[in-house]
């Protein structure tokens, strides 16, 4: 089965089943994984389904677009591969994706 | 032309001393005041507002600044989400303005600030000349995003973890202090309280003096002409001449404290000094003035009245108090639900800035348009059995409260442990907060206020 892979601040890592055509935060909230709130439910207008791509994944994954980027811009804790990971949309090539999860959400 | 009068503009600004300025605007609110012979005439007198079902659809008027108080919100809402979610109100005390009630509009208003801005306001009315003070909230990006960055680290989650510790022990402070087994103003002794110790820990305001904080935000919160408030402009003038007092004494005294060596503090006053973008805010009183008092508005009406609501709500669904103390586990979902329940702010104000559609109707360039956050939240096609407190919500926290967008509210996990902290050491102590009494409501169409609140405690049987 093809998962996507959370690791939280603390280095506990969560596995969900990718499911292709659904955004990486809907996959995380359906499977409980710790740390992601989604409270816009997938409009990137809320900012706390942040995530940090691993870099080796970075490209493959592309970055953000202007309205995501607007939200990721007022957090103090974004880093250059961060994303919201409701504007990311799981495809098959996309098996084994690591992404790390913020110490907290905004 | 523009240019050249705000290039006056700013340099006026930044040589008369800004206390100079607001007698100067206060002398020209008086007198225009006595010219137009409104000078103490009420522009709002309550009186029985109808049943929804009386009114044709367009009579609909939601900047009635006592529906809230009334409780006819929620039926007059409820129409609106149903037969024009987004409706124009062509008439109103505050000119015309369009209402867009369902959540999902609500959503798509509130991200597209291309589109949507919140300048010059965000509230259904316009503040007295020269009490337009500028304010991030109403600003577009770029400008928007610079200075919001300044602040926002004082409520980064990261610095809230060093909060907790102080916050919980000033609610214990508190909570130890009440009265037990006799009836008392939950609204006074707690919600207000609390709130205002907050701020002046946030501010390094001096801690003795901070109810001088909630004092001005109340008054600055509910001008008459901005959301149909109670507010007389010869108060709000008079204090907003102390306020800025005060709070240029703390800024200079920051700043010559930091030149003096001292460690920089965790502070707002410190942060804005120390961010490139805002270093001399001092020189523009107007934004000064302005970005200050939101950050004292957004931290205390907002969680004060989730204070208040959550104790209320809680005794009209006695069941959902029941859940939470078989099972205390549920207060972080309980504190979303809360917020959701209360929604402390009806609405955020948007100006169109290009003709456009929404829902269905056409918007012009320059329309007002509301977006109802307070009926968002009650939306029954998001949230079932919108009007009920459900502590163990699974959707909670997909309500509307913060606003959703760059202008989201930057507070929110401050809020939220606020409100977490006060329930848990609730739980710990009492095993009943009973309202005794019908609460009051304050006079707004913005604020969704409980001015007082009479309950009686229940300690904890001991051993």
């Amino acid at each position: 089965m093809a998962v996507v892979t959370f690791v939280s601040h603390d280095g506990d890592t969560h596995q969900a089943p990718l499911e292709e055509g659904r955004s990486l935060m809907q996959v995380a909230t359906e499977n409980a994984v710790p740390g992601i709130d989604g409270d816009c439910g997938g409009e990137a207008a809320c900012g706390t389904c942040h995530v940090v791509v691993d870099p080796a994944w970075a490209e493959r994954v592309g970055s953000s677009e202007a309205g995501e980027e607007g939200m990721l811009a007022m957090n103090p804790e974004r880093e250059p591969t961060s994303r919201l990971s409701c504007q990311m949309v799981l495809c098959e090539a996309w098996d084994g994706l690591t992404v790390r999860l913020p110490e907290f959400q905004m | 032309m523009t240019k050249i009068r705000e290039a006056i503009t700013a340099k006026v600004q930044a040589t008369i001393p800004m206390e100079r300025q607001i007698q100067g605007a206060h002398l020209y609110d008086k007198t225009r005041r006595w010219v137009t012979g409104t000078n103490g005439q009420k522009m709002f007198v309550e009186s029985p507002i109808p049943p929804v079902d009386d009114l044709e659809i367009g009579e609909i008027d939601l900047s009635n600044p006592f529906l809230y108080r009334q409780g006819r919100w929620q039926s007059y809402f409820e129409r609106l989400r149903k037969e024009a979610p987004v409706h124009y109100q062509a008439n109103s005390p505050f000119g015309p303005f369009w209402s867009v009630t369902r959540h999902a509009d609500i959503i798509a208003v509130d991200k597209n600030h291309d589109v949507f801005s919140a300048e010059p306001f965000i509230v259904i009315g316009v503040p007295p000349r020269f009490m337009d003070i500028e304010m991030f909230i109403a600003m577009d990006p770029p400008r928007h995003d610079l200075q919001r960055q300044a602040v926002q680290g004082v409520v980064a989650p990261k610095n809230l973890r060093e909060m907790e510790g102080l916050i919980r022990s000033r609610v214990r402070e508190v909570l130890d202090d009440l009265p037990v087994d006799e009836p008392f103003d939950w609204v006074q002794k707690v919600s207000v309280e609390l709130t205002a110790r907050m701020l002046a820990t946030l501010l390094d305001f001096p801690y003795e003096q901070r109810r001088k904080l909630v004092q001005w935000s109340d008054l600055a919160a509910s001008m008459e002409q901005t959301n149909g408030g109670p507010s007389d402009n010869d108060e709000v003038f008079a204090e907003m001449r102390s306020t800025v007092r005060e709070l240029s004494a703390l800024w200079y005294d920051k700043a010559a404290r930091l030149a003096g060596g001292e460690e920089p503090g965790f502070d707002l006053i410190t942060m804005l000094q120390s961010n490139e973008n805002t270093k001399d805010l001092i020189d523009r009183p107007m934004e000064f003035l302005g970005n200050l008092t939101l950050l004292i508005v957004g931290g205390n009406d907002t969680t004060r009245n989730s204070m208040s609501g959550g104790v209320l709500a809680l005794n009209q669904f006695p069941e959902q108090f029941e859940k939470l103390k078989a099972n205390p586990d549920l207060i972080p979902n309980m504190v979303s639900e809360i917020i959701r329940w209360q929604t402390p702010l009806a609405y955020m104000r948007r100006i169109a800035k290009k003709d456009t559609i929404l829902n269905g109707q056409f918007i012009r360039e320059g329309d007002k348009v509301v977006m109802w956050y307070a009926s968002g939240n009650r939306d029954e096609a998001v949230f079932e059995r919108p009007d009920e407190l459900i502590i163990d919500r699974p959707n909670a926290r997909n309500h509307i409260a913060f606003g959703f967008g760059v202008h989201r509210c930057m507070g929110n996990r401050l809020a939220e442990m606020q409100l977490r902290i006060l329930w848990e050491e609730l739980l710990t102590r009492f095993e009943d907060i009973d309202v005794v009494a019908d609460p009051e409501y304050v006079q707004s169409n913005f604020v969704r206020g409980i001015s007082r609140l009479m309950v009686r405690l229940t300690p904890k049987a001991t051993g």
